[in-house]
């Protein structure tokens, strides 16, 4: 079983290729580079490093976000015209918990989060085997995050590039509960997307067409216009 | 296309610039195999334009089914395909992406050369699908985005000799239209009340001296100062004679500078592209004076005028046969400039 798995959620790109359970390759980069410009060819390159043709992929997995809504497009338009080109099963993971793998083997809650700007968050927080998520992936003003997180009374553990532009109020608000991961794990691994699913049931391939990101927002102007819509009833 | 090729070159083309999610398969640049466009109109009808986000989130839902349909629709398999076309800009970026993305994967797992095609010269080449282009030729490219003047002496060169220093023609009619209180897009509602209109409010035309450029923001100024002194006057306006003097305006300076044009270059065919060329008044005053002039001069029909994937791959067949390739680190270019690939 041949897995591809793509995470461009965010700035960061990650790609890797898992065969029967094991890392055949992966590359994890922090680069301000264009996904759009250097996810095919680093597809194209690591998949030639490892002697795989594309035809013999047996199924693609892919952040399906929260994050970014460009790097999500990207990220998700490859995946799933891949997967229907290839006729195989393309499976969606949130980019959160691909994160949250990062920080496995701590002993209490593991937090990821990316800065949603002006004071909110996309973020969720698991118990660290990761199928038990304590607060669901959504979008969040830090604050409420925190005040949830205090409620829950645990040393939580928070994992991402974004988490250092919160620290001061996440101190403020955990202090000693408080732990942050080391640098090397800030960066989501694809290796660990492929991971979190490759024991669960694959979707069918007729699920690839209706694919598409998980923003966890909708569009601005779709906002302002049921908000207009909803004054007209009135 | 050349006479010894022996098998047929088909293109599949991928459109993807602004709110249209559209495939095409193109068989020897000149014959349309089948030709799929997703419209996203209805959704951003609500927002009176195109919304950037919206028009991307549509493009992630649709792009796989509408390439299934074009190859289903032509009863083809990708191995029948030569090659891979698809709009590099210009456009909106975030949409651009959808479209580019996806070509590149489709042709990285087929083993097949991706081609990134200019989104006028597509509008252009939309007149390959209808009959041989002879050059010199001259195309007046209006839309939404656009208001050029291209000359080309052969195929793959392109020179603009005139382009809009403001507004593009198709953007001054959305903006009249939103005065005149009329649905998005409002091109063909202005166009259907100017032809009723037996009267016409007098605006002012846009000669900028010897040039070929265009200006159309202040004529759309005089239609929003005309408007706002019947209101102050409590006077009612007559939205079909304010149509009429804004499109009579417009045309006048399209067709003026087109004929100046092509009479300067000595062309031998005029052909008019993009969203606006489906205007009636523009076509009809067009049609004439180069009737009278003795240039054939034509438009695509109506579906080719509009954003489509047709026009793409008939583009991408000449640039294919010309050795002009991508590669996967393609990228969206929203502000691409129109060069020549010979
Ligand atoms: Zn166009």
């Amino acid at each position: 079983m041949i897995w591809l798995g793509i995470e461009t959620s965010n700035a960061p790109l990650s790609i890797a290729v898992v065969k029967d359970g094991q890392v055949l390759i992966e590359i994890v980069q922090n680069l301000k580079l264009t996904h759009s410009v250097t996810v095919m060819p680093t597809i194209e390159e690591l998949l030639k490093k490892v002697n795989i043709k594309p035809a013999e992929i047996d199924a693609i997995a892919v952040s399906e976000g929260p994050g970014s809504y460009t790097g999500l497009r990207i990220g998700v338009t490859i995946a799933k015209t891949l997967a229907w080109s290839l006729k195989k099963p393309v499976v969606g993971v949130s980019s959160l918990k691909v994160l949250a793998a990062n920080g496995q083997l701590f002993n209490g809650l593991i937090c990821a989060l990316f800065d949603a700007r002006r004071q909110n968050v996309y973020a969720a927080a698991y118990k660290p085997d990761l199928f038990e998520t304590v607060i669901k992936e959504q979008h969040i003003s830090i604050e409420e995050l925190l005040q949830q997180l205090k409620e829950l009374n645990k040393p939580v553990m928070f994992v991402g590039l974004d988490a250092e532009n919160f620290q001061d109020k996440i101190s403020e608000y955990l202090g000693e509960l408080a732990y942050f991961a080391p640098k090397s794990l800030y960066l989501p691994r694809a290796s660990k997307l492929i991971e979190l699913v490759q024991n669960e049931p694959l979707p069918s391939i007729e699920e690839v067409h209706s694919f598409v990101p998980k923003y966890h927002r909708i569009a601005q102007a779709e906002a302002e216009w049921i908000k207009e819509q909803k004054k007209g009833n009135q | 296309m050349g006479e010894f090729i022996m098998k047929d070159t088909i293109i599949l083309a991928i459109e993807t610039s602004c709110d249209e999610t559209a495939a095409a398969l193109i068989r020897n640049g000149s014959e349309i195999v089948s030709n799929v466009v997703a419209s996203q109109i209805e959704s951003q009808k609500r927002f009176g334009g195109v919304v950037p986000e919206i028009a991307s989130r549509h493009h992630v839902e649709q792009i796989t089914i509408v390439i299934e349909e074009a190859l289903e629709k032509a009863n083809m398999q990708p191995s029948d395909i030569s090659a891979v076309a698809v709009t590099e800009g210009p456009g909106l970026v975030g949409a651009l992406l959808i479209g580019i993305n996806a070509a590149k994967a489709f042709a990285f797992v087929h083993n097949l050369p991706i081609i990134g095609v200019h989104h006028i010269a597509g509008h252009i080449y939309a007149n390959a699908l209808v009959q041989p282009m002879e050059f010199p030729l001259l195309a007046l490219v209006v839309s939404g985005g656009h208001t050029e003047l291209v000359l080309m002496r052969e195929h793959g060169s392109f020179e603009v000799v005139g382009e809009t220093r403001d507004d593009a023609a198709g953007e001054a009619y959305d903006k009249v239209a939103r005065v005149l209180n009329m649905p998005y897009p409002g091109g063909p509602h202005i166009d259907r009340l100017a032809h009723e209109a037996e009267e016409s409010v007098d605006f002012p035309r846009a000669w900028l001296d010897e040039s070929y450029d265009f200006s159309f923001s202040g004529l759309k100024s005089a239609v929003i100062n005309y408007k706002h002194n019947m209101d102050q006057r409590g006077e009612e306006i007559v939205p079909a004679h304010v149509a009429k003097g804004f499109q009579d305006s417009v045309v006048e300076v399209l067709t003026t500078k087109t004929l100046k044009a092509a009479r300067e270059f000595n062309v031998k065919q005029v052909i008019a592209a993009g969203g606006v060329s489906a205007n009636k008044g523009l076509r009809t005053s067009l049609e004439q004076v180069f009737l009278e002039e003795g240039i054939p001069f034509t438009v695509p029909p109506l579906k080719l005028c509009t954003d489509n994937a047709a026009m793409i791959g008939a583009a991408a067949a000449y640039m294919y046969e010309a050795g002009v390739r991508g590669d996967l680190s393609m990228n969206g270019v929203p502000g691409k400039e129109l060069k020549s690939w010979k």
